[in-house]
């Protein structure tokens, strides 16, 4: 039974679940490591998938649909920006708010497009490359084929310096901290929080693109409380690219695990928890205090 | 000589407040201006405005002779000034080079390069013998290093003109030495200094001139050689300040606090306090001298119930108080007023009058059963506010706006006016106005003289030297000494404080 479950097809559903949790989690990383919390990642996600969706529905390239995805992802992060950087909302709110909005639009358009409340028609998922092994199990390929794994694999690597070695990720990580001390060396505090944000849109509109490649259409509330999964992975990942994507992957084990297991006949209450006890022993158990960033929420006024 | 600033007819509002009033101040290039003035005079106004923290609502400001348009600190950095801060400016999970870079960091194929910051660095510390861990963590360095890493921060961007916000008000007296030696060199290279202090002793030892603000205006410009601390405290505060403390010796009557065996060891398994045994009776004022971080905080927070030490008794009139919380410490006659006031000392974002009753607020004067009392506060905030010369006399003032020097007005107004036997004062005068000490300072002395026990604990020696009765050193969490009266050199105090003495005796009764 063993074998059976960790087989080459457990690792693609490993993979397949960890993929767009660990694109949000990373948006989650550059949003909290500027100051801004993004509680909005689930509706970006959402907004995300409907325009992947949408973009391939009528253009017919996938290629087009994931930049729609992104270009979604990055205008619903603009709304967050502009809410809680300029008009210093309280962040939570605004997200909350935001992920109302996201399940009210994305239902509406629906509606008007698809004539359905419940999902879009079928599009056509990602090209893959050949890798010219493990042709004898299709999916399988396809999935590991898949340039968006590639590309998160990247994006996760890439990040990890982006934060800790680059000037941009420095001064971001300074303006999360402490506006104040980044302020009187000249930095624009306000630019480098909607930078944070905004590419935080992008990555959780990509995961919302990977979602709806995935499932080859758009179903109405298809993030399915991702949102809120990836900030509990960058919180395990303690705010670091490579923590946030190994949590992920932890959860996107837990988590192929249980459907594995429910295919083996045992409790489905019993089955459904895993995931989420595992995350209650990795943060209570393994990972020690998480410290966030010091002004992580807080809206910056300059003249106090 | 060329003038490096000037601000001509600079005015600064806040909503209410005139911070500055037409304020026109010269600085000569390459020489030290000392800006003093009581709280809340506008000195930090004044300089933020050049710094470009603040816009001012009028006024011109000129650097090395040329008008220039600072709308941000990006303009006043490429325009050569620096700004070390009354409190830092530093990201304290970031290291010491991360914060020194940080905004004019150099970048090689993308990536951050450290190294050539690096060497550039220790070109700097080498130069202006200002040593810093580069590779430590800001939140590990003790204030003396973060104030280092502040100036090499200005320095690394080329500051030619450098503005310092009572820098010495967190240093111990050898760090303060250091500092001054720092400044030395850097006007030595032709840097420009501005310091702003409320200790005159530095003005005289280090300025080349000074100019004296009050209430938002500069009421005084002179060259400090032609001055003398008593003429600038007139200046400052409007009339003759005593700078000394006039106070009569006092036979002490019965223990109140008596600490004995005390021990503690804290969350990370150091040991902080060893064996700490003490007394304070009525009518005295016992001091405590030490360089910060030498258990006296700790002391303090056992005493105050704030802490549980490991081992030890405490008692308040002969009270065992070890185990109480800090409520019920209070209610066994303890005064305190606290080292870090914003921390532990107000709730900024309540007003003077509620700040005023704190922990006094379940009693049946400012209380009933269902709720408090308004007029019986309003009318407690005035009698203290008046008495204390709380400014603005406006008992729904909010804390937060307060000058430092009158939110320690507060907090002192407030401890003393519980019905205490003990009153424990850390740091009473920290970042306080020369008008402000002079009035804490003769308020503990009335307080002693009316049969009060005092525990004494600041890192000013000359606090210590003029208030205490008696002096206890601690050193490494223990009281290394305990002299029975004021008469002893500051600089033989020094030597307990940082171990030196001890250790001598120590190696000669070994040998
Ligand atoms: N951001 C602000 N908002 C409102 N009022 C302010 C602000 N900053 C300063 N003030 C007020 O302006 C006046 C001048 O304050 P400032 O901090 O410049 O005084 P200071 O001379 O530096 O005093 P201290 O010696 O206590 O540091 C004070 O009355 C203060 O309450
Ligand atoms: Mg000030």
């Amino acid at each position: 039974m063993i074998s059976q479950i960790f087989s080459l097809a457990f690792l693609a559903q490993t993979i397949r679940i960890t993929v767009p949790y660990s694109l949000a989690s990373l948006g989650g990383v550059y949003s909290e490591r500027g100051g801004v919390v993004n509680i909005a990642l689930e509706g970006i996600i959402l907004n995300g998938a409907f325009c992947a969706t949408v973009g391939t529905y009528y253009t017919g390239s996938p290629l087009f649909g994931v930049v729609c995805g992104i270009a979604g992802g990055l205008l619903t992060a603009l709304i967050h920006a502009v809410v809680t950087i300029h008009v210093k909302a309280d962040q939570i709110i605004s997200g909350i708010a935001i992920n109302l909005f996201a399940v009210g639009i994305t239902k509406f358009v629906l509606e008007i497009l698809f004539h359905s409340s419940s999902n879009s028609d079928r599009i056509p998922g990602l090209p893959h490359i050949h890798l010219g092994f493990i042709e004898n199990q299709p999916d399988v390929a396809r999935l590991l084929g898949n340039p968006l794994v590639l590309a998160t694999i990247l994006i996760v690597v890439a990040s990890q310096f982006i934060i800790f070695k680059t000037r941009f990720g420095l001064r971001l990580r300074a303006v999360g901290e402490n506006p104040e001390a980044a302020d009187t060396v000249g930095i624009s505090v306000v630019l480098y929080r909607y930078l944070g944000v905004l590419i935080s849109g992008a990555l959780a509109g990509l995961a919302g693109a990977w979602l709806a490649f995935d499932q080859h259409s758009f179903t109405d509330g298809m993030s399915a409380g991702r949102g809120y999964i990836a900030l509990a992975a960058m919180i395990v990942g303690k705010w670091n690219p490579m923590g946030a994507a190994a949590a992920c992957l932890l959860f996107g084990f837990a988590e192929s695990l249980q459907i594995q297991l429910q295919g083996a006949g045992m409790p489905t209450q019993f089955i459904q928890m895993i995931p989420y006890v595992a995350t209650i022993i990795v943060l209570a158990g393994f990972i020690g205090k998480a410290v966030a960033p010091g002004a992580d929420g807080v809206p910056y006024e300059k003249e106090k | 000589m060329p003038y490096a600033i000037e601000l001509l007819n600079i005015t600064k509002r806040f909503a209410r407040t005139v911070a500055n009033d037409n304020v026109t101040l010269k600085v000569s290039a390459g020489t030290i201006h000392a800006l003093v003035g009581e709280n809340g005079a506008g000195k930090t106004t004044l300089m933020e405005t050049l710094y470009g923290l603040y816009q001012p609502d009028g006024g011109e400001i000129r650097i090395h002779e040329k008008k220039v348009s600072i709308r941000s600190p990006h303009d006043s950095i490429s325009l050569g000034i620096g700004m070390v801060h009354q409190h830092f400016m530093l990201v304290p999970p970031l290291t010491a080079i991360e914060n020194i870079v940080l905004g004019a960091e150099e970048t090689k194929n993308a990536l951050l390069d450290l190294k050539r910051a690096t060497a550039e660095l220790s070109e700097l510390s080498s130069r202006f013998a200002l040593t810093v861990p580069l590779d430590e963590k800001v939140e590990n360095l003790g204030v003396g290093i973060q104030q280092r890493v502040e100036i090499l921060k200005a320095i690394y961007r080329k500051a030619d003109i450098l503005v310092l916000d009572e820098p010495t008000a967190v240093l111990t007296p050898q760090e303060s030495v250091q500092l001054f030696r720092i400044l030395s060199e850097l006007k030595a290279e032709g840097k420009t200094i501005v310091l702003i202090t409320h200790k005159l002793n530095e003005v005289m030892s280090i300025s080349d001139h000074v100019s004296v603000m009050r209430r938002g205006k500069i009421v005084g410009e002179v060259e400090t050689a032609s001055t003398s601390p008593q003429d600038l405290a007139q200046m400052m505060v409007g009339r003759p300040v005593l700078l000394r403390v006039e106070k009569e010796t006092r036979q002490p009557g019965n223990p109140v606090l008596v600490v004995n065996g005390l021990s503690h060891v804290d969350r990370r398994g150091i040991t902080v306090l060893k064996n700490v045994s003490l007394e304070v009776s009525s009518g005295e004022i016992l001091g405590i001298a030490g360089v910060e971080g030498n258990g006296q905080s700790q002391l303090v927070e056992c005493i105050a119930g704030l802490i549980k030490p490991s081992s030890g008794s405490i008692t308040i009139d002969g009270i065992q108080i070890v185990g109480l919380n800090a409520r019920e410490v209070f209610a066994r006659g303890l005064a305190h007023v606290p080292e870090d006031r914003l921390k532990r000392g107000l709730v900024v974002d309540m007003d003077i009058k509620e700040n005023l009753i704190l922990g006094m607020h379940t009693q049946a004067r400012f209380s009933s059963r269902l709720a408090l009392r308004r007029k019986a506060i309003k009318e407690n905030a005035e009698l203290l506010i008046t008495k204390y010369d709380v400014r603005p006399m406006n008992s729904e003032a909010l804390t937060r706006g307060l000058s430092g020097g009158n939110q320690q007005k507060v907090i002192i107004a407030r401890e003393l006016s519980r019905a205490a036997q003990l009153i424990v004062a850390s740091q009473p005068t920290r970042g306080v106005d020369i008008g402000g000490i002079e009035f804490i300072h003769r308020t503990l002395v009335q307080a002693r003289d009316s049969g009060k026990a005092i525990l004494l604990v600041s890192a000013d020696l000359n606090e210590i030297l003029s208030l205490s009765d008696r002096i206890a050193v601690m050193y490494n969490g223990e009281i290394v000494r305990i002299f029975p009266d004021n008469r002893i050199e500051e600089s033989e105090l020094g030597m307990y404080m940082t171990g030196s003495k001890q250790s001598e005796e120590k190696g000669a009764s070994n040998g």
